[in-house]
């Protein structure tokens, strides 16, 4: 909790913006700096973060966080986004330059950190070519997660939603 | 010319054993070890099996965007291609950037050897050196030391993180900023941005000394093995500042022989291509740079941390200094050649840059004054930095039209290319000769590649997944054996 009492949202998209879709995270983070900064106070106190992949070090990005909320784009989800709670896994990936969020979770368990209460939300995403522009469809469902997104900090929590429940909260 | 054990003389009749690609190092790269029947080692050459063309695809762009292109080179260090292209086209805009501009490409400088040296050792290295060269597989990477280590990991990956936000700070992100321009900088500090990377500074300092200490103990609890494992002499080079310390952003070039005698000192950066040439060899993309005063088979030399170190004449932030007093007391009087001894140097210098952001974090120039400067516009010139895994070259001739007509880049991993070569055959001869071939031999070969340089990607002028495959052919050129390890 901050200190007037308001839970600590994290909300950390990936993405590089120059591979079409891809750019679904960072102009996630994008719409909701833009809409946070304009309304004003919250009854949770928003941070946001972007970054190209997850690496290990954003395990500590979660230090102080009571509720993280990892957004990302994918070609394996249905339209237009599917959010739902996040366990850590220490998967492979932890080797690599890009860990699945769940295991940027796992190493924050590792090194003995409080375990925020996770999330992830991806958005579906069609096309990934280098300089490609967002495909118009991934536009309307970035509108539909942001728009979700917004509702669920106003009152202050997430649900869970997949394909054809996509109604704000 | 090749060296021994580069070249077999009859690679027919050879068993041939490829590590393609070796893991925990950056890029592709691939080693062949050819065997006769008696297990004996015949050839033993590093691979680099990726080409980049960086050289080429500049050629023609608009010299401006050179900074932002290179940094494509690499994940780890664009920082360090940002700062010496820019460094190299400050002489084609004609300008000396203002000190606010340098103290803000320093600041990031020392941010970017940090962050990477933290990688290098903690993330790549530590695994071999805390759980040792016959660790089993699943305790060779840093999920392992996060495991059994949390503290070690926790600060390691703090100090990279730090190293970062350094960055972030000054080039708008943490990974392919911008910020280093010609003639200058794009952006100073804010007093809060300052305040944030001062709250953790003292801290990391602290932080720094421990992982020198750790190293420490680790050549202590293992001194004959930090000793002899892959040992070979050679020249090394680097930059040093005016009065002789260790300099990391701006120097000149100095070259000590293996036996600490200066073969060349106060070179200008500009004048670095009558200093070294470069060999091409048929079965490598990486070329093999010679100082051309002792020639191809004289001339290879080391670049890095452990070239650093004992090149300078002192270290100028006292912790630090005192850390270097304490490893060439432990090396006596000579200089020290073993290539584990890079992981002892790279620690000292994260501490000294450590030492640097702290103090210059306090620089008001950071916060306020010229960003950028002016002069008369040049055709040409050359950026040489120090970057993490060693001396960093960009040459670049622009034309009337402001468009790139010639770009040279010689990268530290190119540097090292000899003496890597070299490090592997000597484990060859060391471990692999007549013994059975297994995982926990050929990972020692991987184990020297990485103590200097887990960075080969832009060597070649991408990063993946690392899969290891170790295949095995006879004498007849069949394939008796196969080893996958999985990335």
């Amino acid at each position: 909790m901050s200190g007037e009492g308001r839970p600590r949202w994290l909300v950390f998209g990936v993405g590089n913006p120059s591979r079409g879709d891809d750019a679904l995270g960072p102009l996630f983070i994008e719409r909701l700096e833009q809409w946070s900064a304009a309304i004003g106070k919250l009854p949770v106190e928003l941070s946001m973060l972007t970054d190209f992949q997850w690496q290990i070090e954003h395990a500590l990005d979660l230090i102080g966080v009571d509720v993280v909320l990892f957004v990302d784009a994918s070609v394996s989800v249905a339209p237009p986004y599917e959010i739902g709670p996040l366990q850590p896994i220490f998967d492979a990936t932890y080797s690599t330059h890009a860990l699945s969020p769940a295991c940027v979770l796992a190493v924050a368990e590792k090194l003995g950190q409080f375990m925020p209460q996770a999330w992830l939300l991806t958005i579906s995403g069609e096309r990934f070519e280098l300089g490609a522009p967002l495909s118009p469809s991934s536009e309307s469902y970035l509108e539909s997660a942001v728009d979700y997104l917004r509702a669920c900090i106003i009152a202050g929590m997430l649900e869970i939603r997949g394909p054809g429940d996509n109604a704000t909260p | 010319m090749a060296f021994d054990l580069e070249t077999a003389e009859h690679p027919e009749n050879l068993r041939r054993i490829a590590i393609d690609p070796i893991s925990r190092v950056e890029g592709h790269g691939k080693i062949t070890l050819l065997l006769d029947d008696d297990g004996h080692v015949h050839q033993a050459r590093l691979h680099i099996v990726e080409f980049r063309g960086f050289e080429k695809f500049v050629q023609g762009r608009p010299y401006w965007e050179a900074p932002v292109m290179v940094q494509r080179l690499c994940g780890i260090c664009p920082v360090s291609h940002q700062i010496a292209a820019a460094k190299a086209l400050d002489h084609v805009v004609g300008a000396t950037p203002p000190p606010s501009a340098e103290k803000m490409r320093r600041l990031m400088h020392y941010g970017q050897i940090l962050q990477s040296h933290a990688l290098h050792f903690f993330f790549l290295c530590s695994p071999d050196l805390l759980f040792g060269f016959d660790a089993e597989i699943d305790q060779r990477n840093i999920g392992a030391i996060v495991a059994q280590y949390p503290d070690v990991a926790r600060q390691g990956i703090a100090l990279r993180k730090w190293g970062q936000e350094a960055i972030r700070l000054t080039s708008g992100k943490r990974v392919h900023g911008t910020g280093a321009i010609p003639g200058g900088i794009n952006k100073l500090l804010t007093a809060a941005e300052r305040d944030f990377l001062l709250a953790d500074a003292d801290q990391m300092v602290a932080w720094s000394r421990d992982a020198v200490e750790l190293v420490k103990k680790l050549v202590a609890a293992n001194r004959v093995q930090f000793e002899q494992f892959g040992l070979f002499r050679s020249s090394l080079m680097s930059l040093v500042r005016a009065d002789g310390a260790l300099e990391l952003y701006d120097g000149a070039l100095r070259a000590r022989s293996a036996d600490g005698v200066l073969i060349f000192d106060g070179v200008s950066d500009q004048k670095y291509d009558t200093l070294i040439r470069e060999e091409v060899k048929p079965w490598t993309y990486m070329k093999f740079p010679y100082l051309t005063q002792l020639g191809r088979e004289e001339g290879w030399y080391k670049v890095g941390p452990l070239a650093r170190v004992q090149n300078c004449d002192f270290i100028s932030t006292p912790l630090a200094e005192t850390e270097r007093r304490s490893f060439t007391d432990a090396c006596g009087d000579r200089l020290c050649h073993a290539p584990l001894a890079y992981h002892w140097t790279r620690m000292i210098e994260m501490l000294h840059a450590a030492e640097l952001i702290r103090d210059l974090l306090d620089d008001p120039d950071l916060l306020a004054g010229e960003r950028v400067g002016s002069g008369v516009r040049g055709h040409g010139g050359v950026g040489v930095i120090e970057a993490p895994r060693g001396t960093l070259i960009h040459q670049y001739e622009v034309g009337e039209d402001d468009l790139i007509t010639m770009c040279n880049l010689i990268v530290s991993t190119t540097h090292n290319n000899q003496a890597m070569n070299e490090a592997v055959r000597q484990v060859a001869r060391q471990y692999i000769d007549g013994q059975r071939i297994t995982e926990a031999l050929l990972n020692r070969i991987e184990v020297v590649i990485r103590a200097f340089d887990p960075c080969l990607s832009c060597a070649t002028h991408a990063l993946g997944k690392m899969p290891l495959i170790v295949e095995l052919f006879d004498p007849a050129g069949n394939r008796v054996d196969r080893l996958v390890r999985n990335g």
